[in-house]
């Protein structure tokens, strides 16, 4: 089943002792793509999340599913109907992994053997061990744990999928590697996610939408990250980004613009003339690559001897960008630390497909901020265009 | 003339063991007061516990009502009672019943308390209905907590059924009781015997309901 779309119509939240946790909401979370939810504590986020699935319910306003009201279903049934993911799992440790996802399709009435089946399909889709699926909750690393409530939420294929700070508490590494498995399943599912975070380096990179709301349950600003990196509705929302929302930004341009130079190039295997012929246009570094078509390392021409390059002697490449697949951050960053100043681009199999200068990356840099400015007047959709690294 | 020699006499004469005296009976009427005192306690405890640990309502009374049962004197209930009730079983499984409620709801309470708000939290996101919650998450994880309170509660009982014999009932206290009496000691110390041993049988049982009924994943991780 795929992903519905939610309304939040005029949508508070107060509390009998007067506090506003959320305040006048109203937004459209598009469906088949996830829409988060980023602010500081006690701006509403958390709160407006767990209206959806009537956790909470609304002191005003309505909520709407594919245009119906929320309300108008029993509760559990609506419950069912939407995964739900917590900050530590909350898995259920008197049960076993298996019998941990099984739980909704077992609340729906499947069969024993039906619901595991289907928990241990899930494990695989979520990336976990097989051998797994007899142990308890207490046996698991907080990853694996997180991943066994995310295969929960998923095991009676909701078409919607709330997630409340779900990977807050794990180590970067492990988080890191937790957002790329959700937009992997997300491009195999295609759900509708809600998803929580206070952290905006997450919601820019998992988001296709990112709301910011501030304290006080207000709406910042409702747009796609790309956008929200280049133009910040506010102070408050261009502070929450951080000082290098600019070079974030450019996460979201493709390196496949940049215009490559081969010339600077040499094999470790060179003829004396082809390394002065390289040499020659005032270049003040060559690239040597091996047989292989791999990088070696930077050289100055003139410390090169044909037939007697020694890769050990040489300066260190660093690391290389993939052309077109990376984004215009991965080739600066490479750039920025290659002793050179220069970046090296290689293709898929690794092998160079050129070298690209600091001054190269700039100007591609300016042409696409001055593209994204128009992309963005145009359609406003520039999320679309993220690119991997 | 020590303890061990009491208890050698006590169990070596073979007079005590069958009759109306004799300790097969006075240990089937011992365990039966015992008993049907702990499950009328567990049938007051047990559900008031659940029901206000799941709901947070009612800690208060809880604490109190405990303060209170806890505050009685076993033996002076028994004699209020039997001069209110006069002979029968009643009047002693009142005290019995007081003694063995508070360990139970207290526990109890406190048990479904403490069980990890989070696993709660997405059981009821998920759509789980709330004595399904309370059964199937709560209940499992809490079940170490709530079987301790029952243990002690038992183990009260047993240790304090003794007073039955006071008011001209049977159990193992009758023992005691006659041989304080006819200042048998040999008599006394193998009721007293018999109780120790019955409290130790107690804590095993409970252990064994422990050991097959609290799943292994709740076990390890506490």
């Amino acid at each position: 089943m795929f992903g519905v779309l939610i309304r939040i119509d005029s949508v508070t939240k107060r509390y009998p002792d007067g506090t506003v946790a959320v305040d006048n909401l109203s937004l459209e979370i598009p469906d088949r793509s996830i829409t988060v939810f980023v602010g500081p504590s006690g701006c509403g986020k958390t709160t407006t999340l767990r209206m959806i699935n009537r956790m909470i319910e609304p002191s005003e306003g309505t909520i709407t599913l594919d245009g119906k009201d929320i309300t108008q279903q029993p509760v559990n049934t609506l419950r069912r109907s939407m995964g739900y993911v917590i900050q530590n799992a909350g898995l259920f440790q008197h049960r076993t992994i298996v019998d941990n996802i099984a739980t909704v399709p077992r609340l729906l009435g499947w069969s024993k053997d039906r619901a595991r089946a289907r928990a241990r399909e899930l494990m695989e889709r979520v990336g976990l061990d097989g051998a797994l699926a007899k142990r308890y909750p207490y046996q698991l690393s907080g990853g694996q744990q997180q991943r066994v409530g995310v295969a929960r939420a998923l095991a009676a294929d909701p078409p919607v999928l709330l997630m409340d700070e779900p990977f807050s508490a794990v180590d970067p590494v492990v988080r890191k590697g937790l957002q790329d498995e959700l937009l992997r399943i997300q491009g195999e599912l295609g759900k509708t996610i809600v998803f929580v975070t206070h952290d905006i380096d997450e919601a820019v990179k998992i988001g296709t939408m990112v709301a910011v709301m501030r304290t006080g349950g207000h709406l910042a600003q409702f747009a796609p990250p790309a956008e929200l990196l280049s133009s910040p509705a506010d102070a408050f929302v261009e502070d929450f980004l951080g000082a290098d929302r600019g070079i974030r930004r450019l996460s979201f341009f493709s390196s496949a613009g940049l215009d490559l130079l081969t010339s600077p190039v040499v094999a470790v295997d060179a003829t004396a003339e082809q390394i002065a012929e390289r040499g020659a246009n005032d270049v003040p570094y060559l690239l040597v690559i091996g047989a292989d078509g791999r990088p070696l390392g930077w050289s100055e021409p003139g410390a090169l001897t044909a037939g007697d390059i020694d890769p050990s002697r040489l300066l260190a490449h660093g690391r290389p960008f993939e052309h077109g697949k990376d984004s215009l951050r991965a080739a600066l960053d490479c750039a920025v630390l290659s002793p050179t100043g220069w970046a090296v681009a290689v293709s898929a199999d690794g092998r160079v497909a050129g070298v690209v200068s600091q001054q190269t990356i700039g100007e591609a840099i300016r042409a696409a901020h001055a593209e994204g400015r128009t992309d963005a007047r145009d359609s406003g959709d520039a999320g679309d265009a993220k690119v991997a690294g | 003339m020590n303890v061990l020699h009491f208890i050698n006499a006590f169990f070596g004469d073979s007079a005590h063991w069958h009759g109306y005296d004799g300790i097969p009976t006075r240990l089937r009427e011992h365990i039966q007061y015992s008993l049907t005192a702990l499950a009328i306690a567990a049938a007051i405890g047990l559900p008031v516990g659940l029901l206000t640990g799941h709901t947070g309502r009612g800690g208060n009374t809880v604490a109190f009502i405990a303060t209170a049962g806890r505050a009685l004197p076993s033996f002076g209930l028994l004699v209020l009672m039997f001069v209110l009730l006069g002979l029968g079983l009643t009047p002693v499984m009142i005290p019995l019943v007081v003694l063995a409620v508070p360990p139970i709801l207290v526990t109890t309470y406190e048990a479904v308390r403490s069980v990890d708000p989070s696993p709660v939290d997405a059981a009821r996101g998920m759509g789980m209905a709330e004595p399904r919650i309370l059964f199937q998450v709560e209940l499992p994880v809490a079940l170490p907590l709530i079987l301790s309170g029952l243990r002690s509660a038992a183990i009260q009982i047993v240790s304090t059924a003794t007073i039955a014999a006071y008011v001209s009932l049977g159990g193992l206290g009758r023992y005691i009781v006659d041989g304080l009496y006819q200042r048998n000691y040999e008599k006394v110390v193998g009721g007293a015997t018999l109780v120790a041993v019955l409290a130790l049988v107690t804590l095993g049982f409970f252990w064994a309901v422990a050991r097959f009924t609290v799943s292994a994943g709740v076990r390890r991780s506490n």
